[in-house]
Parts: structure tokens; C-alpha cells; sequence
């Protein structure tokens, strides 16, 4: 008899643990950040602690370190169980926990120690970035040599997007960082000026495109439907969303930079994509939302699904903003203010970091061989402290960005300008407190997530888990697919 | 409908043809706004009348580099009224033209520095690295006291002038010969100093007055 195939769920497993200890490593530093711009005393006048040389530490810390570990994990999860295969080449899946956990804790060590390119969202250093690069590459050679395995011709739509995620973040990474090193630890960008801003942007938009939304919509298209327990809204809406997401998003970066020194058309063309970018953004909102209906109840008795729906609202939230935001006359008042922190923050505390809490208290219990997470109050409990966390932060922040926008163009019946620079600092203090309060909240959530994996990962730390075979479909001449669904 | 639906049926089952595809859409946007940009950089360069940092100075654009300024401080004052208003002419592309990376910075938790060159003292400067709060009581900045006890490193200048030169910068060979002589004994906040007094001054070819009436009529 043929030994049976089983999941690799160990690599999702290590993926999960490192996930959650980097979510509270990245949150507690972004807190600690939000503490000294409140307080300066928090600085210490010691150079690691300097709020400009930690603030690289905070944003690596949560998008690259936890979103980074929660995005290879479910991925290595969701193309497993769509393919009805194995995951391909266990080694080199390995290869990519333990590089990726190196990088990050190589780029958490150096950053603040003043090792730093200081390109926003790109900061480690040239070495560090040889090393993303490599164990990139081994993460999108395991993930298309598992969907080269599948046992499904048909390719499920979450992996559309992890492949996209994977292919456009290699690319945007490597054309971003070409540099020549001065020593190890110092290099120089090969662009310059306005060529290195248009790159830069390119690159910190497409990341926010493709590492927090591309990939997360992957983790959305699979998860949601799970836990929804009905199949997707609309499956071909999917796949019209997924073109229009992926090509109009890389024209969009440049609205970073509008009335800057780019030329003025670059500027236009990232103003009129951003703005058409609203509907394939708003097409994946609804059509994950929509997969709720006729299962709304679930949400009385299920916190992961709670946490997918306000996600889902949160991303529609922001990326309607995002959109709002790219027009000339908005973003002049909005631009340099801390109303794009608020912006940011809204789609990664309550987008991102909502649809990966769901996805992981989703996921969790079946990767560590167990019926359901351990707590379910602590599932609510995580929940409200949360969801009142980034509204604290998102609406501090908010008040403060149109507060300063408006104080600094103010100006008086003779044409002079009403308020020095620092009366606008004086006037947000308050708000960068409640901000701080805000992270506080989100932060204990999230230690009250580890504590429930740990209880929950019980089994799995005394190594009793089955691991789970892989169901083999009954083979078929041709696969025909299933009918499409009907139009609509 | 359904009768086209069978070529695109192709793409969803075959990794690479997806693959392949969604590389094709990804690199569209990316072509369209940076080539031109990068080409129109090549070509400009060589007609300007401006000078790569001096040695003193770009130890201090390196050291500002090091320290992540650019995450509260702009060097971009954009083309709008409160913004000429408050901190002088608009910012032009050549300005930063040697600014490996580009400080434009993304937010303002301080004000924007594009020409905050001569508009305090030196010591002024120094004050206010050491304790920004001795000489603004309501800032919210970090210290930056070891600048002061830290010296700059002449033969590590001059490594760092060898790899512009490489990627085009006009250093000659007694730029970078003489360049450790003139760091030599220079604290990094000297250095700082140095680079923000240069801020809006020493980046304009043939001066601020020069560079904005280029082009008028």
C-alpha cells in the first residue's frame, strides 16, 4: 500500500509562532515610538532608542517581520489545501522560515544601530537585501512548484494573488535597492533625486499594493469563505478585480510626490489611476462582505469571523480614502500631515492586521490538531480591544492631519501666515497621547492572541499531532470544471 | 460570453501562462512613469552648472542619512502658496540631484528644511541638536548629543566620494585627495551643521536668484 500523503503543516506551524511573536515585537516598538513623540523623555539620548533610528525598527517590525511570516505561512497553507497536494520541496520550504526569521532579525539589529539606506520601507542595508532577495526567490520556487503538483487543474483565485504578491514584491524589491557598497556597511543607491523619489514611491506604494493588499486578499479569498462556509460571492467578480487590482495599482505610486518636483504629467497619471484603483478595491471588498450573506448569524458565535468583516469594512474604508487622498487639491492639504499616519494605519491595524488576526484564529486550530482555539472569550475579548484600539488611533490621527493641513495654510486678511510651524505641534500633542493609548490597546490584544495559541498549540508542543492526509479526488478523464455560476 | 471564456480558461490553469501574465501587467506602470523620468535625468544632468557635495558636507548628509531625519522632516516645499509662504521658493528636480537617497521626505513632525540653510546660527544648530528643547521649549525632537563626541573619518569619506565617482558624481582626483585633510578634526556635528547651513545655498547653480528666473520669459 502507498504511504498516504499528508499536509506539511510543521513550516505553517513555525511560520504561526514566529507571526505572532513579531506581531507583538513590531506593536510594542510602534508603541514605544508613539510614546516619545507624545514624550521625549522616552528617547533617553541614547542613539538606538532615538525615535528616528527606531521608527524603521517599528515599520520592518510589523509589515515585513509579522505581516511577512503570517503571509508565507497561510500561503503555504492555502495553496496545500487548494491544490489537494503536498507542499513541494520540504527543504527549501524550511530554507525560507529560518532565512526569512535571520532577515528579520538581522534588519531589527542594524537599523537601529544606524546600519540604513534610509529609503522609506526599504531601510536594511545592502546585504540584508541580497539575502531577501534569495530566500524570495526560494519562497516563489516552493509556491509555484506546489501549484505545478496540484491535483486541481483549476487554479483557486487566493493563489492568484499570493503568485502576484510574490512576483511583484521580487520585482519591486530588487529594482529598488540596486546600490553600490561603499563598505559593508554603507552603500549608495545607483538612482538619484527625483529618479530615486519616482522609484522609491514606486516601490512603497506597490509594497503597500502587493505585501498588504495582494496578499492579504489571498489569505481574504480563502479564509473568508471558510469561515463563512459558503463559497465566494462571486467568483468571476474575483478574477475581474484581480487584473484591474494588479495593473492599475503599479501607476499609483506616484501620488506620493504630488506638487513636488516630478513632473507634472507623472503626477497626473498617479492621480487618475489611484482614483480608478477605487473599483477593483471596492469590487474585492464586496465581493468578500457579500460572501457573508445568509451566514451573518455566524458572526454572533464566531470572533475570527467578526474580525474578517470589520476588515473588510476597514478595507473599504481606506481605500477609499487612499483614492480620495491622490487628488491634487485633498492631498495638498493632507500631504507631509499625520492624516496619511491615520490613512496608513487604518488599512494596516484594521485591514491588514484584522484579516490576518481572523485568518490566523482561523487557520490555528486546524494546523495544531485541534477542534477550535482554546479561549473563545479571549477570541472577543481580543476582538474589542482591538477594534477600539485602531479607532482611537485612526481618529487621533485624523484630527491631527487635518488640524495641522489647515494651521499650516491658514492665513490672516493681509495675506501673512496665521501660525508659526510649532503652534501646530502644540495644538496636536493631546492626540499623539490618545494615539499612543490606541497602540496600547491594539497591543494588549494582540499579547492576549499569543497567550490563547500558546494554550491552543498544546498538543502540537508535545509533538501529539496527526498530521492530516491530503484527500485525493477521484481522477477524471478531462477536470472538466464545475458550470460557472450564473451571471450576476 | 461563455464562448470567450474558454481562452481565459487557459490562464487559469496553467501556472506559468499566470505567472507570465501577471509579471506582463505588474511591469506596465513601473515602464511608463520611471523610464521617461530616468532617461530625462541622463540626458539633464551634464548642462548643470552645480557642484557634487564638498567632503565636510557630505558627511553630514550621510550622517542625516544615518539617522533618519527624513521621517519627520521634508527637503520638499511644494509648489503652493502657504508652502513658498512659509519656507521659500519651490523645490526643483536638480536641487537633489546628488542626494543618494532622496531625502523628500514623506511627513512633516518638524518643518521642512529645503532652505533652512542661514536661517539660524550655527550655534543655533548645534543648541539645538544637543537639547532642542533649550532653545524651543514645545518641540517634541529627539537629542542628538553623541554627534558632538563622534569624529568624522576622513579615509571612510573618501571611500564613500570613490563610489559617487563611480555612479557619476564630478569628484576629480584632488577633490578626493584632499578630502581627508578637510574633514580632519571635524565632529560629525560639525559636519551636520555644515550640510544644513548648505541646505537651499550650496545646492543652486549660480545661486537662488539665478536658478528661479531660468526659463522666464
Amino acid at each position: 500500500m502507498p504511504k498516504t500523503e499528508v499536509y506539511n503543516d510543521q513550516v505553517v506551524r513555525l511560520f504561526l509562532l514566529a507571526a505572532a511573536v513579531w506581531g507583538i515585537v513590531g506593536m510594542s516598538v510602534g508603541v514605544w515610538i508613539a510614546a516619545e513623540l507624545a514624550w521625549p523623555f522616552w528617547n533617553f539620548d541614547v542613539p538606538f532608542l532615538t525615535f528616528s533610528r527606531l521608527r524603521p525598527d517599528h515599520t520592518f517590525g510589523v509589515i515585513f517581520a509579522f505581516g511577512g511570516s503570517a503571509l508565507m505561512g497561510t500561503c503555504y497553507y492555502v495553496v496545500q489545501r487548494t491544490g489537494h497536494t503536498r507542499l513541494a520541496w520540504p527543504k527549501v520550504a524550511n530554507f525560507t522560515f529560518w532565512g526569512w526569521q535571520l532577515i528579520c532579525v538581522l534588519a531589527m539589529v542594524t537599523m537601529p544601530l544606524g546600519i540604513t539606506q534610509s529609503k522609506e520601507y526599504a531601510e536594511p542595508e545592502w546585504f540584508i537585501d541580497i539575502l531577501i532577495a534569495i530566500v524570495w526567490v526560494a519562497f516563489g520556487a516552493v509556491f509555484f512548484a506546489t501549484l505545478a503538483r496540484r491535483r486541481i487543474r483549476h487554479i483557486y483565485v487566493a493563489n492568484w494573488y499570493y503568485g502576484a504578491f510574490i512576483i511583484a514584491v521580487g520585482l519591486l524589491h530588487i529594482v529598488n535597492n540596486i546600490a553600490v557598497p561603499v563598505s559593508l556597511w554603507k552603500s549608495y543607491p545607483v538612482y538619484s533625486g527625483v529618479v530615486d523619489a519616482m522609484v522609491q514611491w514606486w516601490y512603497g506604494h506597490n509594497a503597500v499594493a502587493f505585501f498588504l493588499t495582494a496578499g492579504f486578499l489571498g489569505m481574504m479569498y480563502y479564509f473568508v469563505p471558510r469561515q463563512a462556509q459558503q463559497p465566494l460571492w462571486s467568483y468571476r467578480f474575483s478574477i475581474v478585480n484581480f487584473w484591474a487590482l494588479i495593473s492599475i495599482y503599479m501607476w499609483a505610486g506616484s501620488h506620493h510626490l504630488i506638487y513636488t518636483a516630478l513632473p507634472d504629467w507623472v503626477q497626473s497619471v498617479g492621480m487618475a489611476f489611484s482614483l480608478v484603483l477605487l473599483m477593483p478595491s471596492w469590487g474585492s471588498a464586496a465581493n468578500g462582505l457579500l460572501t457573508f450573506n445568509g451566514s451573518w448569524h455566524r458572526l454572533k458565535s464566531d470572533p475570527a469571523a467578526k474580525f474578517m468583516v470589520i476588515a473588510l469594512v476597514f478595507y473599504a474604508a481606506s481605500t477609499f480614502e487612499g483614492s480620495m487622498m491622490a487628488i491634487k487639491t485633498v492631498n495638498a492639504l493632507s500631504h507631509y500631515t499625520d492624516w496619511t499616519v491615520a490613512h496608513v494605519h487604518s488599512g494596516s491595524i484594521g485591514w491588514v492586521a484584522m484579516i490576518t488576526i481572523g485568518s490566523l484564529y482561523a487557520m490555528a486550530p486546524r494546523a495544531l490538531g485541534r477542534p477550535a482555539m482554546h479561549s473563545t472569550p479571549a477570541m472577543e475579548l481580543h476582538f474589542w480591544l482591538h477594534t477600539i484600539g485602531v479607532l482611537l488611533y485612526v481618529l487621533a490621527m485624523w484630527t491631527a492631519g487635518v488640524t495641522e493641513g489647515l494651521m499650516w495654510r491658514a492665513t490672516n486678511p493681509d495675506g501673512s501666515l496665521t501660525h508659526a510651524f510649532i503652534d501646530s505641534l502644540i495644538k496636536i500633542k493631546p492626540m499623539y497621547t490618545v494615539r499612543w493609548l490606541g497602540g496600547m490597546f491594539v497591543l494588549a490584544g494582540m499579547v492576549v492572541m499569543a497567550w490563547n495559541l500558546w494554550h491552543t498549540a498544546a498538543q502540537a508542543r508535545a509533538k501529539l499531532i496527526t498530521p492530516i492526509p491530503v484527500p485525493i479526488p477521484e481522477p477524471e478523464a478531462a477536470q472538466t470544471p464545475a458550470p460557472l455560476p450564473a451571471m450576476g | 460570453m461563455a464562448g470567450g471564456y474558454k481562452y481565459f480558461e487557459a490562464i487559469e490553469k496553467r501556472a506559468l501562462l499566470l505567472g507570465v501574465f501577471t509579471a506582463i501587467m505588474v511591469s506596465l506602470g513601473g515602464l511608463a512613469e520611471i523610464t521617461p523620468i530616468f532617461m530625462a535625468a541622463h540626458a539633464v544632468k551634464p548642462t548643470l552648472g552645480l557642484k557634487p557635495y564638498d567632503p565636510l558636507r557630505l558627511a553630514g548628509k550621510d550622517i542625516y542619512v544615518r539617522e533618519g531625519c527624513y521621517l519627520c522632516h521634508t527637503q520638499m516645499i511644494r509648489a503652493l502658496r502657504a508652502e513658498t509662504q512659509r519656507y521659500g521658493a519651490f523645490s526643483t528636480a536638480e536641487e537633489s540631484v546628488f542626494d543618494r537617497p532622496h531625502q523628500w521626505g514623506s511627513k512633516r513632525t518638524g518643518p521642512d528644511l529645503a532652505r533652512v540653510g542661514g536661517k539660524y546660527s550655527d550655534d543655533w544648530q548645534r543648541k539645538h541638536l544637543l537639547d532642542p528643547r533649550s532653545v524651543v521649549p514645545e518641540s517634541n525632537m529627539p537629542a542628538y548629543p553623541w554627534l558632538s563626541q563622534a569624529l568624522v573619518d576622513g579615509p571612510d569619506i573618501q571611500a564613500r566620494m570613490r563610489t559617487l565617482r563611480l555612479l557619476g558624481d564630478p569628484y576629480s582626483d584632488a577633490d578626493i585627495e584632499g578630502a581627508a585633510a578637510a574633514v580632519s578634526g571635524h565632529t560629525e556635528m560639525e559636519a551636520l551643521v555644515a550640510y544644513l547651513q548648505g541646505l537651499g545655498i550650496a545646492n543652486e547653480a549660480g545661486g537662488v536668484s539665478a536658478n528661479r528666473q531660468e526659463g522666464t520669459p
